[in-house]
């Protein structure tokens, strides 16, 4: 570095004559927005008098919602035989629909704490809504073991409290670093959602015209005053928080894959698992970010601020993800026939041409061939399309789990012990509910909470820049 | 009006464009105030410097959550795996740091976050339900589009007429005082 400032300074440096090409940045706020049109744009969404699709919607949400407590309560009353589990497949759809579901969860963090790391300001128009799905995904995974123990009024002794057994839980089971993972996630990212969210509900508070909308978003507030001695704290917690999430998220699925890396079932047992499903979990939660936010975007006419450049960035991500996760296939593939382990090669084969190769082409078509649509401009252009694709996407990774899961299951070690899972009605009743579960969540979120961080949309927009004029 | 009324907070001023406060903000500095704000409805970049803040104290919080997190992961498997109920599990070990591991990870980013959280909620000296400022009907626009500048009272240089000719000078637009 000394000797290349030297040698510049006797002869004058080629950069001093070659202007630097101006690059154009894709605008993040479109129209030239000022603050004030961000503030109402959003604060109007919690505002104005709920729309009637908002009504519809939430009540075709609670129905659906119902089905999910109606197949808990048969099962608890039951017993969880009522789920199609019987030997050799004892991890049924309830493990498929926790990992899809925890899955999804990835991509609000990613994105919230990821690219926030990365300094991607494109982030900021979809971040909120990515982290409320975050949270309420994970709501909806946590129910699939809780109930899969069993007796679930038991459910507490994976927690390490004292029972009337003297007995704790034992920490070299991956099912246990499960529960510590997913509960700190769900926390940390609560969190996380909730302090990012202080401004914003104070913008909202100073709009509101009705007492008890002044009471409730005050009490949410905090009293935030917008000091910049505030905001200078705030900014390194949220810095903080970010870093502190990022190795919480990949954490996360990586300690998922463990409760199949850490046994030793043929197709399980492969180091490969922990980053496999991490890429998986972020294609399959930006398929969902997408899938939530391009109609939102429609129906509140946010085309300004989640432009196609947003799109754009996301399909990007999926195509990149989405092909990471075939190259994982591929491996997979390639190392079982590599390992000289029959039971490894059976595994794979089986998976690819066995009694459930229909869902394994399942898989690797809404997997790794959708997404390369997103290849061609056109396509990402094509919002229907897009969402299209996200819903095949979403799809392909439930399929991938089930795979995972039930193949290796149904045929391992013995042939006299195989056999062939079906889920029952209960299950089918139980995973369809979740979406509804999700659903009246989200649409909660929606009315009542600021679904796009307006203090951080205002400062991308370019007249946040003090060195502007 | 009684006494408790006429006690004066300090002085608003408000400003409408970025630029106007950020310059503003760098010249009550320089003139030696400790007690006074900036408040803005998003984080402007370079308004730290620009008021002379010292680096944020959370990641002393931050730091000192993730040792106790790491410690009690570490002291729970122990105690529960090794000293109270010892498994025996292939042969092993009764504890080491290894085969927890990811429960004492989680442990020490849960009290890191919770560390940072309540850090930020210490700091600065939140919920706060009730400030003077609150009362000021142009302050509901602070989280909208307006930036505002308040000198506090209990600054050693506050004197009400000079510092409202300082705001003046600095380019506000309107200059309120604010009644505790």
């Amino acid at each position: 570095m000394a000797h290349a400032h030297d040698s510049s300074s006797e002869r004058p440096a080629i950069l001093d004559r070659v202007r630097p090409a101006e690059l154009p940045r894709s605008p993040l706020i479109l129209n030239n927005r000022g603050f004030h049109w961000i503030t109402d744009k959003v604060c109007t969404i919690v505002e104005e008098p709920t729309p009637l699709w908002w009504k519809v919607t939430f009540a075709v949400a609670l129905f659906i919602a119902s089905f999910t407590f109606v197949g808990l309560g048969y099962l608890v009353s039951t017993g969880t035989g009522a789920w199609g589990l019987r030997s050799p497949v004892g991890w049924g759809w309830a493990i498929v629909n926790f990992v899809f579901w925890v899955g999804i969860g990835h991509a609000g963090t990613l994105i919230s704490a990821i690219l926030c790391l990365l300094r991607q300001k494109w982030r900021t128009s979809i971040n909120r809504a990515a982290e409320a799905m975050t949270i309420f995904a994970v709501c909806c995974a946590g129910l699939f073991p809780l109930f899969h123990v069993g007796r679930v009024w038991f459910a507490w002794w994976l927690f390490p409290i004292p029972n009337q057994n003297g007995i704790w839980p034992q920490f070299r089971s991956p099912l246990e670093w499960d529960v510590f993972a997913v509960s700190t996630y769900f926390t940390v990212s609560t969190l996380f959602w909730y302090m990012g969210m202080i401004p914003d509900l104070g913008a909202i508070r100073d709009r509101a015209t009705t007492w008890w909308r002044k009471a409730f978003y005050s009490l949410l507030a905090m009293g935030w005053r917008g000091g910049n001695r505030q905001w200078s704290n705030f900014e390194m917690a949220y810095l903080l928080l970010a870093g502190l999430s990022t190795p919480l998220v990949l954490s996360v699925h990586t300690i998922v894959s463990f409760d199949f890396a850490v046994s030793n079932v043929p197709g399980w047992h492969t180091t490969i698992f922990p980053p496999y499903f991490v890429a998986g979990a972020i294609f399959s939660g930006f398929a969902m970010v997408l899938t939530l936010m391009l109609p939102l975007r429609a129906i509140y006419r946010l085309h300004d601020v989640i432009n196609q450049y947003h799109i754009d960035n996301m399909c990007k991500i999926i195509l990149a993800t989405g092909t990471m996760v075939g190259y994982a296939y591929a491996t997979e593939f390639f190392i079982a026939a590599y390992s000289g382990n029959s039971f490894e090669k059976f595994a794979f084969v089986n998976r690819a041409f066995g009694q459930y190769a229909w869902a394994y082409w399942i898989m690797v078509s809404c997997n790794v061939i959708t997404p390369q649509l997103f290849w061609f401009k056109k396509v990402r252009e094509n919002h229907s399309l897009v969402w299209i694709i996200c819903l095949f996407v979403n799809v392909g990774m439930w399929f991938e789990r089930f795979v995972i899961t039930i193949t290796s299951l149904a045929n391992d070690y013995l042939p006299s012990s195989w056999g062939y899972y079906s889920p029952t009605i209960v299950d089918i009743f139980t995973f369809f509910g979740t979406f509804g579960f999700f659903s009246v969540l989200f649409l909660l979120f929606v009315r009542f909470l600021p679904m796009l961080p307006m203090a951080e949309l205002k400062m991308v927009a370019p007249q946040a820049d003090p060195h502007a004029h | 009006m009684n006494e408790r009324n006429e006690r004066i907070h300090g002085v608003a001023c408000t400003f409408r464009q970025v630029s106007d406060v950020f310059h503003a903000a760098e010249q009550v500095r320089d003139a030696g105030w400790k007690n006074w704000d900036v408040h803005t409805p998003f984080p402007i970049h370079g308004m730290d410097q620009a008021m002379g803040l010292p680096r944020s104290p959370i990641p002393r919080l931050t730091l000192l959550g993730g040792i106790t997190g790491f410690i009690s992961g570490c002291l729970l498997t122990w105690y529960m795996n090794s000293y109270d109920y010892p498994l025996i599990v292939g042969g092993k070990p009764y504890w080491s740091v290894i085969f927890p591991f990811p429960v004492i990870y989680e442990c020490t980013i849960l009290f890191a976050a919770f560390g940072t959280f309540f850090g930020q909620f210490i700091f600065n000296r939140l919920p706060h339900h009730h400030h003077p400022l609150f009362d000021l009907p142009q302050f509901s626009r602070v989280s909208d589009d307006t930036f505002m500048i308040v000198l506090e009272a209990r600054d050693p240089q506050f004197h009400l007429d000079e510092s409202r000719n300082f705001l003046l000078s600095l380019g506000g637009q309107e200059i309120t005082v604010i009644r505790d």
